[in-house]
């Protein structure tokens, strides 16, 4: 459902159906005994449409609004965030946060964020549509049990993991370093669901025409069939942008060197009065503001997709 | 294949040779290319999943402290005892695990149909035809959804501060809003209060002096405190907007024409939204809700940037007293058989709304087969 079709596609069913339901009630209102049905049907369909406005634009304004405030709050003055929290117009406007913020190991936060999130979604990404290609077209002994494996993995409940997960990154003495941050993000077993799905919906004729070619198959996945998976690659890519880029419990069990902090870790301590800013709310809504924009950068640019990875979810359940 | 071996005269070209001998090894060849594919998913997962769930199992039943190697000589194997002290000693450890799953209930079957029912009016409304500039609204109510849990913490943090926007806004109509995160008082025992039920100074004391699994009756039933509700309202508010998504894919498949007939047939808006919509949804409505009961027993991210389970313990989790217990009082083995614990609550109570629901459904199918056989041998007899 692509956004340039949906409201097209709309306006002709609504079209359809106008035409349809006219006729409808033309000829149930010969055998309807009271003939002010119809009337009222025109009457409430307009009351309808006002209802429906009024009501979508309060929940627009109660969605919206955290985030304006975010905006102009991370503009303002500490006084003025504290004493005017309805006020949308700083006044007067500093930049005094976000300088604070950069005095401070906010950068270092948000390049360990960066690249953690880029790695971990080049792997994802790579990892999870080879065995997403293997479990969906390759035959081979136990392919039935790997994937009731995943499937078995996928219903453990992340968060019972935070404590198996520090015990293996201990014993392995990698806690407290890089690869502790990225490496056991690197696959994920909805990742390979989805890619699974997606290779199944792909027609077996053309593989077969590079397999009669000579083609390996690892040449057959990456130039014949990864390129037709284009339209799954990036929801996959989106989602582990945003997994990897908004993670929390992970990075607080795989470290506690603030070197290694990324932004959802560092910005978290900000309310236990890191930076001293018990009250000082300009700092922590530049902060909060700054880590959005990516995710908004990304979400704007690649809307329908994130839609459609949340519909994959809805399938697999 | 042995089309094409007839029609190629033999010994034509390598090419053909080559070609044939990759047919016939090429079961075997996939069968290595399989495996090889899979290799790396499976090592992480084993690696980072399956062996630690094991570790930590061990873990549950030692008395480790974080301190060294937990299969060292030094640990000791202490049985049943960490889940002893949870689930039936007197004690601390089992007061606080009780309070954390008092909480998370309150919490949790506040959530769950909070944000059911804004999702599906959030789809019900973008989803009418006749709206314009459907795609930004979806868009605005679907937003939250992508963006950090500790970046939105922060926002609501100042927005429900004692002197915030929410309680300058309700001050407009003349309500003095409490000082929300930092306010431990139950919601039961205000509303309660407030109808004359109980005194919440004096509270009666065959609630106070019955003692069910180290908590009074009173405290069970204190209802989520006003530091929890803010965390319920601000996750409603996030997690509405991905729910949504499902409904609106789920209404878009509902055939225009039902509804339309039973406009005709005079049912108003709400018969209309109770006897098509909603039938239509059970489906995507079960699911919704079952990813949300096992998605809000697992709630952390608040507490941990929030409020540390405080105000007086009314917003600890088990999932985040798990955490404190190992991470901080070095209680590896509580912690461990905590998470254990959450894990199998999670998995019952998952299949038991499974198996309750859909034995609903199919009840309800049979009876209304039943109906339809009825009003067929009647209209047969007429």
């Amino acid at each position: 459902m692509s956004d340039s079709q949906t409201p097209r596609s709309g306006a002709a069913l609504e079209g359809n159906v106008t035409e349809e339901a006219r006729a409808l009630r033309a000829e149930a209102q010969l055998h309807m005994s009271t003939s002010d049905d119809g009337n009222l049907v025109g009457r409430s369909g307009r009351g309808k449409k006002a209802a429906v406005y009024i009501a979508l634009i309060a929940f627009a304004l109660m969605y919206i609004y955290p985030f304006i405030v975010q905006l102009s709050t991370s503009f303002k003055t500490d006084a003025d965030a504290v004493n005017n929290p309805l006020t949308l117009i700083p006044n007067p406007v500093t930049t005094a946060a976000f300088e604070r913020i950069f005095q401070t190991d906010y950068p270092l936060w948000f390049t360990n964020s960066v690249i953690v999130t880029l790695l971990v979604t080049a792997g994802r990404v790579f990892f999870n549509s080879l065995a997403g290609y293997a479990l969906a077209r390759l035959k081979f002994a136990g392919r039935d049990a790997v994937f009731t494996a995943i499937l078995a993995v996928l219903a453990v409940p992340g968060i019972v993991l935070l404590i198996p997960k520090f015990l293996v990154l201990n014993y392995l003495g990698i806690y407290n370093t890089y690869p502790a941050l990225f490496v056991p993000l690197l696959v994920d077993a909805a990742g390979v669901f989805i890619m699974k799905q997606f290779f199944e919906s792909i027609p077996p004729s053309m593989e077969e025409a590079a397999r009669l070619d000579g083609a390996g198959t690892f040449r057959t996945f990456w130039s014949v069939i990864l390129p037709m998976a284009r339209p799954a690659l990036i929801t996959l890519t989106i989602l582990s942008f945003q997994g990897s880029w908004n993670e929390l419990s992970h990075f607080i069990i795989a470290t506690d060197d603030p070197k290694l902090y990324t932004l959802t870790r560092g910005v978290a301590g900000l309310t236990s009065g890191g930076l001293g800013s018990g009250s000082q709310f300009p700092i922590t809504m530049a902060a909060a503001l700054l880590m959005t924009i990516p995710t908004a950068l990304v979400f704007i640019a690649f809307q329908r997709y994130f839609t459609q990875g949340g519909n994959a979810g809805a399938d697999k359940g | 294949m042995s089309t094409t071996d007839t029609a190629v005269a033999p010994g034509t070209s390598r090419a053909t040779r080559r070609r044939r001998g990759g047919g016939k090894g090429s079961g075997q060849r996939q069968s290595v290319a399989g495996w090889l594919f899979v290799t790396p998913v499976l090592a992480v997962l084993g690696l980072f999943l399956v062996i630690p769930i094991f570790m930590a199992l061990w873990v549950s039943f030692t008395n480790w402290t974080g301190r060294g190697s937990p299969f060292s000589s030094s640990v000791s194997f202490v049985g049943r005892e960490n889940y002893a002290a949870l689930l039936t000693q007197e004690g601390l450890s089992r007061q606080d695990f009780m309070i954390s799953l008092r909480n998370t209930f309150y919490y949790v079957i506040g959530v769950v149909p909070l944000q059911t029912m804004l999702a599906i009016s959030l789809a019900v409304i973008v989803n009418q035809k006749f709206l314009k500039g459907r795609g930004f609204f979806r868009t605005s109510f679907y937003f939250p959804s992508v963006v950090s849990s500790v970046a939105i913490s922060l926002v609501f943090l100042y927005l429900f501060t004692g002197t915030g926007a929410v309680n300058q806004f309700l001050g407009i109509f003349g309500i003095d809003g409490p000082t929300w995160f930092s306010d431990p008082r139950g919601l039961i025992h205000m509303i309660g209060g407030g109808i004359g039920l109980w005194s919440t100074d004096a509270p009666p004391s065959f609630l106070l002096d019955t003692q069910v699994m180290n908590l009074s009756l009173w405290e069970w039933l204190s209802g989520p405190s006003v530091a929890m509700s803010a965390i319920m309202l601000q996750v409603v508010w996030t997690t509405a907007g991905t729910f949504m998504l499902m409904f609106i894919a789920a209404l878009q498949d509902l055939p225009t024409e039902v509804e339309e007939a039973a406009m005709v047939d005079g049912a108003n808006p709400w018969q209309r939204f109770r006897n098509v919509t909603v039938p239509h949804l059970r489906p995507t409505i079960l699911l919704v809700v079952t990813l949300g009961v096992i998605g809000t027993w697992q709630v952390f991210d608040q507490m941990y940037v929030m409020t540390q389970g405080g105000p007086a313990k009314t917003t600890l989790t088990p999932a985040y007293l798990s955490y404190t217990a190992a991470f901080k009082q070095q209680q590896w083995g509580q912690g461990a058989a905590m998470a254990f614990l959450l894990f199998i609550l999670i998995f019952v109570l998952t299949s038991a709304q499974r198996f309750f629901l859909r034995d609903k459904d199919e009840a309800k199918q049979k009876k209304a087969e039943k109906k339809q056989r009825r009003a067929a041998k009647k209209a047969v007899k007429a």
